[in-house]
């Protein structure tokens, strides 16, 4: 069976496995934040953090939930990693410096899970289990949190209240991740995932040699680190790495678990707003962007001009045997259309398409189909925009799903939309003209500024993967990419809350014979149209510079 | 609004302490446990090989081995590593052919128009060529790249294919034999069409070890 063949049918089987559990999932989970019922160990949960299950929430107090949470996340996580000598299960490993504890602090209370540090070498497993691995859960779940505000705003009329941050936050955990992330853990450690707490294994190899394979308790993070759209390794080659990433079964698996979340909300959504077509239309958007990025990621892989390729053959450099062009290709497309960034393969030794290709599947603002939650609220918004759009045009006041798009739900729309190309244009901006950018760079010419550029896309996206040629441990890598992080993350949170709180206040208007249909193929194309329209007013001349001009030369 | 900041971030507080104990501690913990149950403990504890009662090696981790006389090289080998202790990503006379560390775990992060990389290419086909005694046409593209892992265990069936005849020479053995243990140690795709078919580097070297004795 030659490549492309095999390849297909493995896009088929997972589009398959989406396909098979997308309605009873997305039905699920729609349950889980609909029920007026407490499960027992909620109930307990609630009793022992002393918090009112049974009050709905303004949007400021959600705000100050999700705020308050993340902070203290990035507080306890930081004091974690900087008492990781004297704390148990250090494995003698070296003092976690300020400016790492700092950036990997909000990088994983983030759901960003950008590392600048080698992790195999650098933290301990206590830090890893009792650290990251719960802001693989609790990052994840407070987007789903906040896209839950947001449809809530348009369930709900005459209101000032989008529900309560705590049940939603500890059914997401109890009814979601925690137990499809426990089944899959167990899933893929089967397949070959490494679980050990031990911190590495002297072997004495077929030529004599000693050498010492790092382990460590991979397959419990692995499991929410892709379901949770997290994307951080345990291990430093990340879902490269044999012992993360063991087979092609187990990398199918991964990419499954990544995109199951993203994808099945879209069903949630229509269940929750009694309207199915508006869930099957969003995804149509979500699943037409990720075709044409994998599309043009494998293309771009299988049909390598770079020098360096050439000479070899292939375009093998910084992927694995195993997984070959499609499987890698199909990783990069997933992993950067939702904000995972986990990686298994090199995306900096990628042709100048391909890494382009997973540069602009991140800068569509992640919505393809985006992270857990924060890929359906970060679409809502384009909606907005797009039907917004489409009443200027037609002299119309724009509405959706029932509710009047007015200047301040509009406002709120274009700050959350804004926020990303912002911040990657102003830092990255600023970082190619600091002399000592040059220094960090592993690639010279056009693929230097990609490297960059990728970087604060990543980052102001939450993403998580790299071109992992630039060296970030300066002080400007490290508070500037933190900077984009939180600020990528929380000023579309903050927004997004602010707008969930005017919908929910608003009455539900009938739809008139005026009123745009907002389910089918002429509204997705709306969607897409905006989505791709804002991506190329803003990025188009920086992507000129970058991966365009390496794949044109 | 002080007071409701306030109040949300003492709750989120409680929250992150509880659920540290939770996620952080009894999810991880319990996932470990179940993997010390036989029919998992292999593969949790890393899918470590033992000859002999003696570990020498993951069935999942490439580690390349290193010939005492480079003229007279037993071992299969595995891809180029930018873990090894001769690679740099900016010296293209370094080429990470030679030993690599599993203590960690790298890709070489260089771009397809990067003359350093270019440059190693060439020379890995150079190396590879003269150590097979074969053209640099026949090397295939996997000896000459580095793996996203630096580990990679396995080989493409050209690259191992490639090897065998020096390995039966150098080890006294028959080409039919060695051909025999590489198709042994060939993983074709998952269920027919998932990945891409490879040959086990560490398997090969010890299944051609046993054949000698």
């Amino acid at each position: 069976m030659n490549d492309t063949v095999a390849g297909l049918l493995q896009v088929a089987l997972l589009l398959a496995a989406l396909a098979a559990v997308y309605k009873p999932f997305g039905d699920y989970m729609a349950r889980a934040y609909l029920s007026t019922r407490h499960w027992r160990v909620e109930r307990a949960l609630y009793k022992v953090v002393r918090v009112d299950a049974e009050s709905d929430q303004r949007w400021s107090t959600y705000a100050y939930g999700v705020i308050g949470f993340s902070f203290v996340s990035v507080v306890v996580l930081y004091l974690l990693q900087r008492l990781q000598t004297v704390l148990p299960l250090g494995l003698g490993r070296p003092e976690i410096v300020p400016s790492v504890a700092f950036n990997t602090a909000i990088s994983f209370v983030t759901n960003t899970n950008w590392q600048s540090y080698v992790p195999e070498q650098a933290y301990g497993h206590l830090v890893q289990m009792a650290g990251l691995t719960v802001q693989n859960f609790v990052s994840a779940a407070i987007g789903m949190c906040v896209a839950v505000a947001l449809i809530r705003g348009f369930m709900r009329a005459g209101t000032d209240r989008i529900g309560n941050l705590w049940v939603d936050l500890t059914r997401t955990v109890i009814r979601i991740l925690l137990p499809v992330a426990f089944v899959f853990a167990i899933v893929l450690m089967g397949l070959g995932v490494v679980d050990s707490l031990s911190g590495g294994i002297t072997v004495t190899g077929v030529d004599g040699a000693q050498h010492t394979i790092a382990l460590a308790p991979a397959a419990s993070q692995e499991a929410i680190k892709e379901l949770g759209t997290n994307g951080g390794g345990i291990l430093n080659a990340n879902s490269a790495h044999p012992l993360e990433n063991p087979n092609a079964w187990t990398n199918l698996i991964e990419i499954f678990l990544l995109l199951v979340i993203p994808v099945s909300l879209t069903r949630t959504f229509g269940v929750m707003v009694a309207d199915r077509k508006q869930g099957y239309t969003i995804l149509s958007v979500m699943a037409f962007l990720w075709a044409a990025m994998l599309a043009v990621i494998w293309w771009a892989e299988a049909h390598p001009n770079g020098p360096a390729a050439l000479l070899a053959g292939s375009a093998l450099e910084g992927k694995e045997t195993r997984f070959g062009i499609p499987g890698s290709a199909l990783f990069a497309d997933s992993t950067t259309g939702t904000s995972t960034g986990a990686v298994n393969s090199a995306h900096d030794s990628f042709t100048g398409l391909g890494g382009g290709g997973a540069m602009l599947n991140m800068l569509f603002s992640e919505i393809s189909p985006g992270g857990t939650g924060t890929g359906i609220y970060s679409i809502l918004v384009f909606a907005i925009i797009a039907v917004f759009l489409a009443g200027l045009m037609v002299g119309r006041t724009p509405e959706y799903l029932g509710k009047k798009l007015g200047r301040k739900e509009v406002t709120m729309a274009s700050i959350a939309m804004l926020a990303m190309p912002t911040l990657v244009l102003v830092l990255a901006g600023i970082a190619v003209v600091l002399p000592a950018t040059g220094a960090a760079l592993t690639n010279p010419g056009a693929h230097g500024l990609s490297e960059v550029l990728y970087a604060y896309a990543s980052a102001s996206n939450n993403n998580g993967s790299a071109f992992g040629g630039l060296t970030v441990t300066s002080d400007w890598f490290q508070s500037t990419l933190g900077v984009a992080m939180a600020l990528g993350r929380f000023i579309p949170i903050l927004a997004v809350l602010c707008l969930a709180g005017g919908l929910a206040a608003q009455k539900k208007i009938p739809p008139s014979a005026g009123t745009l249909p907002t389910s089918g193929p002429l509204f997705a194309s709306m969607v897409a149209g905006t989505v791709l329209l804002v991506a190329a007013l803003t990025f188009v001349p920086a992507l000129a510079l970058g991966p365009i001009a390496e794949a044109m030369s | 609004m002080r007071s409701g900041l306030l109040k949300q971030t003492a709750a989120g507080l409680r929250m992150v302490l509880l659920l540290t104990v939770v996620l952080g501690l009894a999810y991880p913990l319990l996932v470990w446990g179940i993997g010390q149950i036989p029919g998992l403990s292999a593969q949790a504890g890393g899918s470590i090989v033992s000859v002999d009662g003696k570990p020498v090696g993951s069935s999942l981790i490439g580690l390349n081995p290193v010939a005492k006389d480079p003229n007279n090289d037993p071992y299969f080998h595995t891809r180029p590593s930018a873990t090894a202790s001769d690679f740099s990503a900016t010296d293209d006379t370094k080429l990470g052919l030679a030993d690599n560390d599993a203590a960690t775990s790298a890709p070489s992060n260089l771009s397809a128009d990067n003359p350093v990389l270019v440059a190693q290419i060439k020379a890995r086909r150079e190396a590879v060529a003269k150590r097979e005694g074969v053209s640099v046409d026949q090397v295939p593209p996997d000896a000459v790249t580095a793996s996203g892992s630096g580990l990679d265990p396995a080989i493409s069936p050209a690259y191992a294919q490639l090897q065998i005849a020096r390995v039966a020479r150098v080890n006294g053995l028959s080409v039919e034999q060695v051909t025999r243990i590489v198709q042994d140690n060939t993983s074709g795709r998952g269920a027919g069409f998932l990945g891409e078919p490879g040959v086990n580097v560490l398997a090969v070297n010890l299944a051609v070890q046993a054949a000698k004795h």
